[in-house]
């Protein structure tokens, strides 16, 4: 049975009296509450999608040392406002040899992508817009659509810098999602499930729960979902289909206005997917330090600062990592995904599975502790 | 307990048509806002300030080619290996563990020697090698020297 929002919400007594409001038609109830959360997904999405690109340049800015945006509102907080409406009201210009239809289709594509990941994105034990029991594997299958778009940009611009920069997309998206999901294969192995709500709840308590601290394979595999899930996601140092310096910015080079303003939206809230994603797996997701046994909406809402923050934390990684490395070559991207982290991703999916026999299934700190 | 009738895939259904209902949104905000001078030159490709030189629609190289053919093997292979993972803690508890590992020892062993086959060919060198081609044009009349 997959969990919705709205099941956990009907536990509560409130929920009753909403029943009772709406009589016989509880069709309309639960769809106008499931709509107005995954409403409210959408446009805190949006915002973080928006103060990200904020943040990238606050944080490049401390990184060499300059100011970065600080005139529209206070520390320049507002700035993103400001760049979505002179986006709006930028002119649309399209080439006239492009293919009009997937021109247009291509940031709608990632838009898409990103956002139905959003819905098994496990916010809290009830928040959760959905916890699909494939949910691990549905993320992984759902995020490749992203590569469809960037490729499809890319092609349908018909320009041979945009051309470039879609291939280079295509092929670095799709090596890139072999040891990403290894990685994922070994947290699935570890936890014996595939929904998140599942996999959080097998790393319920203290930090040494966690399943990167599990085992060394673990850890390791932490670290290769990491670097993969930055080249799935087109960030430096993996950021060659839109190199600005060799293919002036790859697959949307010919988008103006509001369908750059798509990519970058939808390449902003993918890194956050992707960074709450690696929490969830690895670092325990939404679960307090402690073990609570009642449920309330408050301790939900405790939840999610918690997987917030953990996936914030993971965001600032990924921009200083952008500031700090140099772009790869495009032979050495293929070469660091083929010959170095799949590889490695297969020896971490061995070694758990090893472990897990051997140790029957217990984790480093459970041995030391040796109960 | 009241029934839900929004289960399955259904919510990954509605956030999809949010994502278009927000492209389509931004879309008709740009529409209705932006300002629209098209001249003949603006709407040529970008291609460094020169007028474009042909169609950039012309053939691929055949590495982006079989960087698709590995990645469908491996992701297929990937995907089966999804089940096996998943019933591994159960079998493990049930005192099989020895057994089902080496079923998934035996599985991922068919994708170690996929991916040492495409290594020895030369597949995962993006630009294939100097050496990789020498040795393979030394190698063969040798051969049939020797045969």
């Amino acid at each position: 049975m997959n969990e919705t929002v709205v099941t956990y919400l009907a536990q509560y007594e409130f929920f009753d009296y909403l029943t009772a409001f709406f009589g016989e038609n509880s069709l309309l109830l639960t769809t106008i509450i499931f709509f107005v959360f995954a409403g409210i997904f959408v446009a805190v999405a949006a915002t973080i999608g928006g103060l990200g690109t904020y943040a990238e340049r606050k944080i490049s800015a401390d990184i060499q040392m300059r100011m970065g945006p600080n005139r529209v509102g206070p520390f320049g907080i507002l700035q993103f406002l400001a760049d979505g409406v002179k986006m709006i009201t930028k002119e649309d210009v399209m080439p006239r040899t492009a293919d009009k239809f997937l021109f247009y289709l291509a940031p709608l594509m990632c838009l898409v992508g990103v956002f139905a990941t959003l819905a098994v994105f496990p916010v809290s034990s009830g928040f959760t817009l959905v916890d699909l029991n494939v949910g691990v594997f549905y993320l992984i299958a759902i995020s490749s659509l992203v590569g469809v778009g960037v490729f499809l940009g890319g092609y349908a611009s018909n320009s041979k810098w945009s051309m470039l920069g879609g291939m280079r997309g295509a092929s670095q998206i799709i090596s890139y999602e072999i040891p990403v999901t290894i990685s994922v294969l070994t947290i699935t192995l570890l936890a014996g499930s595939m929904s998140f709500g599942n996999i959080v709840a097998k790393q319920e308590g203290f930090l040494t729960n966690w399943f990167v601290f599990h085992n060394p394979f673990a850890f390791i595999a932490f670290f290769v979902y990491f670097v993969g899930a930055l080249a799935e996601t087109n960030r430096a140092p993996f950021d060659l289909p839109e190199a600005e310096s060799e293919l002036v910015s790859g697959y949307h080079t010919e988008y103006t206005g509001m369908r750059f303003g798509f990519f970058a939206l939808a390449e902003y809230i993918e890194v956050f997917v992707v960074s709450g994603v690696a929490a969830a797996l690895f670092l325990g997701g939404y679960n307090l330090p402690v073990k609570v046994e009642i449920d309330m909406i408050p301790i939900q809402l405790v939840q999610i600062s918690i997987i917030v923050g953990k996936s914030l934390a993971l965001y600032y990684v990924v921009i200083w990592v952008r500031w700090t490395f140099p772009r790869l070559r495009v032979d050495q991207l293929m070469s660091i995904c083929w010959k170095y982290l799949t590889p490695i991703a297969i020896f971490n999916l061995v070694g758990c599975a090893i472990w897990m026999v051997v140790f029957k299934g217990q984790s480093m700190a459970q041995l030391l502790m040796g109960h | 307990m009241t029934s839900t009738q929004i289960d399955g895939l259904m919510p990954v259904v509605i956030m999809m048509g949010l994502a278009v209902l927000l492209f389509l949104g931004g879309h008709f905000a740009s529409v209705l806002l932006s300002r629209k001078k098209p001249t003949q030159l603006k709407q040529t490709a970008y291609e460094c300030g020169e007028i474009p030189v042909g169609s950039a629609w012309s053939a691929f190289n055949i590495r982006f080619y079989v960087v698709g053919l590995i990645f469908i093997i491996f992701d297929v292979e990937s995907v089966l290996m999804f089940p096996v993972a998943t019933i591994f803690n159960e079998m493990n508890a049930m005192g099989e563990g020895v057994y089902i590992l080496l079923v998934f020892l035996s599985f991922i062993s068919v994708l170690i020697e996929g991916i040492a086959y495409c290594w020895r060919k030369g597949d995962l060198d993006w630009v294939k090698s100097y050496q990789v081609s020498a040795r393979k044009s030394v190698v063969t009349p040798s051969k049939k020297v020797s045969v």
